[in-house]
């Protein structure tokens, strides 16, 4: 979320989509009906069911599952061509007046510089126009221009009438003039709208770009940086913003530094890489904060190997593991399962050792049956669980999944018994990038252990080996420092002190050498103390100011709320540096004056910015850099060259697409979307499966846990799997209410109870009656005493989104059947 | 019997919770983070064994303000739930079942695991002669409820083992 929970208090409009918030974040969802009551704000919602927060919207718009795109480009067209977007606010604080090189196009679905070999962009088509040497860059602040950003924009979404909004979404056309009207009344200062999103628009093969369409539309509106307003992803697990933050992915180090590629062979090369050149051509300068990456990458460097990092040896750069492409969940998987990959032009081996803490891959990945299949190569797995999930026992699935009998499947598999949340301390980071710590309240069960000791037992005793033994590159283990005062269970409070970073020498303000600012050993206040010459440590920079001097801020319990917007500087800790809203310099004008009084994000008072911990250097007047400093050219980006599939968002019908894409019939799904070809990777056309399937969530229900509560009050009210289906289909196919059906795709089948609804409605799309379907993900074959069920994600397939990896479980084909 | 017993009959029944210990926590569920009170039986003594006995909402914590829903109203089932793995176990290969294990055998025979599939696989320099030092026959996922202290330790474990493959809830 770049503001927070509380904040969304103070939206005049709501537009809820992709995703059901009365569901699935219900007590954040009290500050949705708070909005209404007290500024009679107006909830939107748009989505493919009538669901619970469809149910208290002030209106409801039906879009078939992954026609988001079209139906936010219709939006955005509808603000540019009446205008009702905020002028000023585009100006200054978006790329709208930047031209563009004359090499971009957009023809026939496709952009230019598609390889129609490798499937991929050449996005140098898409840069700005100039030379990135010289720093000429050309601007039109009058939007006039034909190739700047905003002329190009408009000619992009001229195509999304409302009509055609309505022919590809299945909207009706007067239901999206109201759902526009109410969306746009925030293109102004005066007025301000938030944007909420969850699961429903990550998991598409367009799904990064779905999001994009929705902040570029927050942008034109003005609402980006302001109270009441921003672009709010509600994630789904208590802390998946934590583990992102923390290097929890391939492609990441902590703090969203980059893991190192091959081709990165010295550090140099590496911090250059990750510093982008400033680009001046605003009538202000940029802060392009990224220049400062190299001290942030030292500083991580420091905390991995200490002592044995020094200026000499890069800080042991050479250690960290280099890439060469992709290792993201479904390459993982699909690697093991064709048991090797080609890297950097050869064969490398595939995975034959894995570690699962806390992850159930069997329930949670898409195509089941090649999970088992691919598990079932493994040499060893351990996994770290409280309870007996899914995945501990693949070897012993229900036939039906397609795996070898246990006899066959040479995988060592340990099962080790963990502590649940209750039972360790540290904090988590919520949806909107609170820090906040847990106390322990009781012991674990039996001999379980803190996966904090779990992890740190097997490290000491890899370590112990590879000190006795020798082996593959030693120093590469033998120098992670791991100095705790117990190593074998460390304080998880010393852990986050590592993660705040110290000074290692003593550090001097650079204004005035004579003054130190740290002594060595001290906490050091945030991340702006940090160097790149080994005087500092810092396990992630963008934690930093979390465990300060003044002690562990995740700690702090202070509610008190002198804004009255809901920030709460006192409570807990929100990166970056207790920050609230993200890009806030934005919620003021050219002048730092607020778009709106009554909702001051950061104001200038003449010496300094005051209000929220400003996104911006504190002392610096307004006019002298851009608000969105984390970019070299200082602005949000309407149009963005950096993303795999396009500058601008454009529709695109699910891999597995119901229809032909209406726009661009040759090119129907995204062009770049992520594949894979092994002979478990297969796909269904909407000949043999016509129904739309999407995956969703209940309220009563928790992913993949709470089925495993024997005697639990949950499992009561949410007793098993069932397959919702619209009454005109149900009728249509003699289905009654509480029958069993069966649900099949191209890669499985399973079989559940028919709960008939009139939440789900047909759509008609081109021309043609479509059929939605929903399943709750909930179940599976490990679960309490007559609580299991299918895995549904046996019918999902191995494809995703080509920015960020993820599966697109929301837009699937099935056929729909009697059992 | 030479005391009166009508004051102890006119006694109330204390409430459950009047002499549990209050441990301030965060709910495990989804990512807005309700804070919740924990009431655990037994004062933290060494020879005192804690046991939940209530969850309620944390009426000071800003965005719950003392609401749950009926996931985080029920955690004790989550905490109490008698299907809870208490010990170590191993299932070897070509098994059926299976096997107890004691702490120490399982962290030894998974450091040997770990030690060797790294030694038999591990690439220094990649087919352009590029210093790489990873592991591609190492693969590790995290999951949604590791802190972020965990995860900041596993990500240093993932490097020292030089384990490309990683991944977290976040993506899936």
């Amino acid at each position: 979320m770049t503001n927070g929970w509380v904040d969304i208090k103070n939206a005049d409009v709501i537009l809820a989509m992709g995703g059901n918030p009365a569901e699935n974040h219900p007590v954040g969802f009290k500050w949705f009906m708070e909005a209404k009551r007290t500024r009679n704000a107006k909830l939107v919602v748009v989505d493919p069911r009538f669901t619970r927060t469809a149910s208290v919207a002030d209106l409801y718009a039906p879009v078939r599952s992954g026609s988001d795109i079209a139906f936010l480009l219709g939006l955005i067209r509808y603000a540019l061509t009446t205008g009702r977007f905020h002028s000023d606010y585009v100006k200054i604080h978006t790329n709208a007046p930047y031209i563009i090189t004359d090499k971009f196009s957009f023809n026939d679905g496709l952009f230019s510089g598609f390889d129609g070999n490798t499937h991929q962009y050449l996005k140098e088509n898409w840069a700005y126009e100039g030379d990135p040497k010289t720093q000429a860059y050309s601007l039109d602040q009058t939007l006039q221009h034909p190739r700047c950003v905003f002329q190009l924009l408009k000619k992009h979404v001229d195509r999304y009438t409302p009509e055609v909004v309505e022919q590809i979404c299945g909207t009706p056309k007067e239901t999206f003039l109201k759902v526009a009207d109410i969306v746009t009344s925030t293109g102004n200062a005066e007025r301000c709208g938030t944007l909420t999103y969850a699961l429903g628009w990550t998991q598409h093969s367009i799904g990064v770009q779905i999001i994009r369409a929705g902040a570029m539309l927050q942008l034109l509106l003005g609402n980006v940086g302001r109270p009441g307003g921003g672009v709010n992803a509600f994630r789904g697990h208590s802390n998946i913003q934590g583990a992102t933050d923390t290097g929890g992915t391939f492609e990441t180090l902590p703090g969203y530094l980059k893991t190192p590629t091959a081709q990165l062979q010295t550090l140099k090369d590496y911090n250059d890489s990750g510093s982008p050149t400033t680009l001046n051509k605003q009538s202000w300068a940029t802060m392009n904060y990224w220049v400062n990456y190299s001290k942030f990458m030292v500083s991580l460097l420091k905390a991995i190997y200490g002592n044995a990092a020094t200026k000499e040896n890069d800080f042991g750069y050479a250690w960290l593991p280099k890439v060469d492409g992709n290792y993201s969940w479904m390459y993982i998987y699909d690697d093991m399962y064709r048991g090797s990959s080609m890297r950097a032009g050869a064969k490398e081996p595939a995975p034959e050792g894995f570690l699962t803490f806390g992850m159930n891959p069997v329930a949670l990945g898409p195509n089941v049956k090649k999970m088992i299949a691919a598990l079932s190569k493994l040499k060893w797995m351990v996994v770290v669980e409280n309870v007996e999930i899914e995945t501990a026992k693949f070897w012993n699935a229900p036939k039906e999944y397609g795996g070898a009998p246990p006899s066959q499947i040479q995988t060592e598999v340990y099962l080790l018994p963990a502590s649940g949340f209750a039972e360790k301390d540290g904090t988590f980071t919520n949806s909107a990038r609170w820090l906040q710590w847990k106390w322990k309240a009781l012991d674990p069960p039996g001999q379980s252990k803190t996966d904090q000791e779990i992890l740190s037992r097997i490290f000491l005793a890899v370590q112990n080996l590879y000190r006795k033994e020798g082996g593959a590159l030693p120093e590469q283990i033998l120098n992670v420092s791991w100095a705790y005062t117990n190593p074998v269970n460390p304080d998880l409070g010393e852990v986050l002190k590592e993660m705040n970073g110290k000074a290692l020498a003593d550090l001097h303000d650079p204004k005035d050498a004579t003054k130190v600012v740290k002594t060595a050993g001290q906490q050091i206040d945030g991340f702006g103390q940090l160097m790149d010459d080994g005087t500092t440590m810092c396990g992630n920079w963008l934690h930093s100011g979390v465990y300060t001097e003044a002690g562990n801020n995740a700690q702090r319990r202070n509610n008190a709320d002198p804004t009255g917007l809901g920030m709460y500087h006192n409570w807990g800790f929100s990166w970056p540096a207790n920050r609230r809203i993200m890009y806030n310099r934005a919620s003021a004008d050219a002048e730092g004056k607020p778009w709106d009084p009554t909702r001051v994000g950061i104001q200038w008072n003449g010496q300094k910015w005051v209000g929220d911990v400003p996104d911006m250097k504190p002392d610096a007047p307004p006019g002298t850099y851009g608000a969105f400093i984390m970019l070299p050219e200082g602005v949000a980006r309407l149009f963005a060259a950096s993303l795999n599939d396009g500058p601008f968002p454009e529709h695109y019908e699910p891999v597995e697409a119901p229809v032909a894409n209406p726009l661009h019939p040759n090119v129907t799904s995204n062009p770049v979307a992520l594949k894979f070809a092994s002979d478990k990777d297969t796909l269904g056309t909407s000949d043999k499966f016509p129904i739309v399937c999407t995956t969703y969530r209940l309220t009563e229900m928790y992913h993949y846990w709470t089925k495993h509560q024997e005697g639990g009050v949950l499992n009561e009210l949410q007793p098993g799997f069932f397959v919702e289906i619209p009454e005109k289909l149900a009728s249509q196919k003699g289905i009654a209410n509480g029958s069993k059906v069966r649900v099949t795709s191209a890669r499985g089948s399973i079989e559940g109870v028919a709960m008939v609804t009139q939440r789900l409605q047909p759509f008609k799309i081109n021309g043609k009656e479509l059929w939605q379907i929903g399943l709750p993900l909930h179940w599976g074959y490990a679960a309490a005493k007559g609580h299991t069920g299918p895995l549904v994600n046996f019918l999902t397939a191995s494809v995703g989104d080509p920015n960020t990896w993820t599966p697109e479980y929301k837009a699937f084909l099935v056929k729909l059947d009697k059992a | 019997m030479g005391f009166d017993l009508s004051l102890a009959r006119a006694e109330v029944r204390q409430f459950k919770i009047s002499r549990t210990t209050e441990t301030r926590s965060i709910c495990p569920y989804c990512a807005v983070s309700c804070g919740v009170i924990i009431h655990t039986l037994g004062d933290r003594s060494k020879n005192a064994t804690s046991a939940v006995v209530h969850i309620e909402g944390d009426p000071d914590h800003p965005i719950s303000r003392g609401s749950l829903c009926p996931k985080g109203i029920t955690l004790k089932d989550d905490i109490n739930n008698p299907m809870r793995i208490k010990s170590p176990k191993v299932r070897r290969p070509g098994s059926d079942h299976w096997e107890e294990i004691t702490w120490d055998d399982a962290i030894a025979g998974i450091a040997r695991h770990l030690k060797d599939t790294r030694d038999r696989t591990f690439v220094a320099k990649n087919a352009k002669g590029q210093v790489v030092n990873r592991t591609p026959g190492l693969a590790m996922i995290g999951g949604c409820t590791d802190t972020n202290e965990f995860n900041f330790l596993q990500w240093k474990a993932i490097s020292a083992w030089g384990v490309p493959y990683r991944d977290s809830q976040a993506r899936v």
